[in-house]
């Protein structure tokens, strides 16, 4: 398993963005989305241009073997018939003319110039043998009166079977050549009329069978030995070794039919077909050689070009394969991560809400007793003022007292207040208006705190901004919220405030910019929770900025934060533009 | 002789006994009630009241409920509404219905003092107006 992820795992490192190949969910998505793809194309693809292929291959080849055998058949056919004329030629005048007559060498010579006139130079020269194997007269080109035959081996056959072609063999001459003999029966002693056949006229007949350019002719007897001498062309590949010519006199007695075809490889590992069939009543066999890459170069084309379309597809399913998971894994990734942030706001809204409900509950519990507690302390306020009581010399400090239960009960009920309209639902008095107008009212009305903290302020207002439908004394609540705040942050050094104004996608957004101190990130997620502060005790409640949240959601906006620490904070305030009917 | 008789109606019985108390002592006269069930009832027995102080959440019948069914059966009375947070809505709703004024909880026992006696001053004016006119229709008759 490890040893076959390696190659993939680089290989997506390679091709898809980091952040995404480095979750793990994400990685055997593309893996198996590329192995789904490639399987699914490769397989049906392979197994059908194989079939085609080997389907192609096994015809070829029969119609390869067909033409192979036709020709082996037919040249054959003429070589044997070649054979038998000569020895009928023979035998014919071995009958006609009789052992006297041709005894004359002069007879005999005649006879010869009359076959050499009829078939040219196909016999090289005639001889009469007697029973004892003593030729007693010769016509040719050759001094071979006289010679001795009685241990040759066709003149051994010749007396057996009446009639005889020798293998192809040296001989007195010393040059390769056959000999066809004849016997006859002359006052009950049989004698011999042989002649010999050129050589080189015979090879020729044999030679000649070619097609192809590695195509090569021969004869081999029982022995394995050649009985011609294939001419060779420089193309041509070799004879083959006396091994594999012994070899192939096996394989093809043991083939059936006319025709035998094999396939061998010879000594040099080139694998040739070969064509055989047996002559001269199964005493030689004609062979035809030719090299496999030459006699199937047809099917070896195909086979390079099925080879290649198979590289080209499998290349470009490869390619779509990581391409399209790619886009796929990219997209869902992409897809997973806004859910996540949407997940995050629903569950922020969710948990304001909740806090909400819950501030308003607290709130409207506390507030009664809140009041009950300063009504008290207004009732024992109201006792001291009774004679008996003015007289006493604590008098100052309670009166000082009540006054700070009374202050402080009024510190509760602000709050409670702001907790309440922090939660609140039902909706103010709501109005059509520009919200440039509202931007601009609230510079003018916090004119002296920003000028007091040395902070300059900069509007830049959109045009033609579609209206808003909102509660006039809400929006300058959350306003004024945002750019008490912008003060706060940028502190006593002063800073720059820009409000600006721009419409999207069917909001109206504020965005108030300042630069200030900025938000860490590790608060940036909690500045709209009621309670949360940075201020010291006393110095903010932390419910500025949870009323502007409540405002605006139920306005059906949304406020966005993003900060920088020491660079600035810009608070974006969505409004929904209202609806122009 | 007080400057006022007043109805003060909340659920909160300390509260009410407190500001009772505050309130008596500022030459009110007092009657409590803790529902708006209970303040119609004590209306209906004491028809010389001139102001309610009525707390507009209530558990049962609420503040503007019971403001209602005040302004139905006693048009003269002038109703001060006390709310527990300041809902400009419900104020407003409380107006509509009749109501002479509001006032945040807690409030200014000053404050609540002299809206009271404004309350009274506006109901005995009214009584005044209507007394003239009844004065003018039995002259008109003996004429």
């Amino acid at each position: 398993m490890k040893s076959s992820d390696m190659p993939f795992d680089t290989l997506f490192q390679r091709l898809f963005p980091t952040h995404v190949i480095a979750n793990p969910h994400y990685r055997s998505l593309a893996r198996n989305m590329v192995l789904i793809i490639i399987s699914v194309s490769m397989v049906p693809m392979i197994v059908v241009s194989s079939t085609l292929y080997l389907q192609f291959r096994h015809s070829y080849r029969e119609k390869v073997n067909d033409h192979l055998s036709e020709l082996v058949q037919k040249h054959k056919q003429n070589i044997d018939n070649f054979l038998q004329e000569r020895l009928t030629d023979i035998r014919l005048m071995a009958a006609r003319n009789g052992y006297h007559r041709l005894r004359d060498e002069v007879i005999l010579k005649r006879n010869l110039e009359l076959l050499q006139q009829e078939y040219g130079s196909v016999f090289v020269d005639l001889g009469v043998v007697d029973a004892d194997g003593r030729q007693v007269a010769y016509a040719g080109p050759f001094k071979l009166a006289e010679a001795n035959y009685a241990d040759a081996d066709w003149f051994k056959q010749a007396l057996k079977h009446d009639q005889v072609i020798s293998d192809v063999f040296l001989g007195l001459r010393g040059l390769p050549h056959f000999i066809v003999a004849a016997q006859s029966v002359e006052n009950g002693s049989p004698w011999i009329l042989r002649a010999t056949i050129d050589f080189v006229f015979f090879n020729n007949l044999v030679d000649n069978i070619r097609i192809g350019s590695t195509g090569l002719a021969f004869i081999l007897n029982r022995e394995g030995r050649l009985q011609t001498t294939p001419g060779l062309r420089p193309s041509a590949s070799g004879v083959p070794e006396a091994a594999v010519l012994q070899r192939l006199w096996g394989v093809m007695s043991a083939g059936t039919g006319d025709v035998r075809i094999a396939l061998q490889e010879d000594s040099r590992g080139v694998e040739n077909i070969y064509a055989g069939a047996f002559l001269k009543g199964g005493s030689w066999l004609l062979i035809y050689q030719q090299s496999a890459e030459d006699a199937f170069a047809d099917l070896h084309w195909s086979f390079m070009i099925t080879t290649l379309i198979m590289a080209v597809g499998a290349a470009s399913i490869f390619l779509m394969a990581f391409a399209l998971s790619r886009v796929i894994v990219i997209r869902s990734a992409k897809a997973d991560e806004e859910k996540k942030l949407m997940n995050q706001k629903v569950v922020e809204t969710g948990k304001l809400a909740s806090i909400g409900e819950l501030a308003a509950g607290v709130a409207h519990e506390i507030n009664n007793p809140v009041a009950i507690m300063v009504e008290e302390a207004g009732w024992i306020g109201d006792l001291l003022e009774e004679k008996e009581f003015q007289d006493s010399k604590n008098l100052e400090e309670f009166k000082r007292a009540l006054a700070q239960i009374q202050t402080q009960g009024r510190r509760c009920k602000d709050i409670t207040f702001k907790l309440l309209s922090f939660a609140r639902k039902t909706t103010a008095t709501v109005q059509e208006i520009q919200i440039n107008y509202v931007i601009e009212d609230l510079v003018a009305l916090s004119a002296q705190r920003t000028k007091f903290s040395m902070v300059e302020v900069k509007t830049e207002l959109g045009e033609g901004l579609p209206m808003v439908r909102v509660s006039i004394s809400e929006l300058q609540q959350v306003f004024l919220n945002l750019i008490n705040n912008a003060v706060d942050a940028m502190g006593n050094k002063g800073g720059r405030l820009t409000l600006s104004t721009r419409s999207q996608n069917g909001f109206v957004v504020v965005d108030v910019a300042d630069t200030g101190c900025g938000i860490p990130a590790a608060n940036l997620s909690r500045i709209f929770d009621p309670f949360f502060t940075t201020k010291a005790v006393g110095k903010g409640a932390g419910l500025g900025l949870s009323i502007c949240y409540g405002i605006i959601n139920k306005l059906g906006g949304r406020i966005e934060a993003a900060s920088t620490v020491d660079v600035g904070t810009t608070f974006s305030v969505y409004i929904p533009a209202a609806k122009s009917d | 002789m007080s400057l006022a008789k007043v109805l003060f109606v909340d659920d909160e019985v300390p509260f009410v006994e407190a500001l009772t108390k505050r309130l008596t002592k500022r030459d009110l006269e007092i009657i409590p009630a803790y529902s708006g069930e209970e303040a119609i009832k004590k209306l209906a027995e004491q028809a010389s009241t001139e102001v309610v102080i009525l707390d507009v959440k209530m558990p049962g019948m609420d503040g503007i409920e019971t403001l209602g069914e005040i302004k139905k059966k006693f048009p003269l009375v002038e109703v001060i509404m006390l709310t527990g947070h300041a809902t400009v809505e419900s104020a407003i709703e409380g107006m509509k219905l009749g109501a002479f004024d509001y006032l945040m909880k807690p409030c200014e026992i000053d404050q609540l003092v002299s809206k009271v006696r404004e309350a009274a001053a506006k109901k005995r004016q009214h009584e005044e107006k209507i007394m003239q006119a009844r004065l003018k229709e039995i002259t008109m008759r003996r004429a």
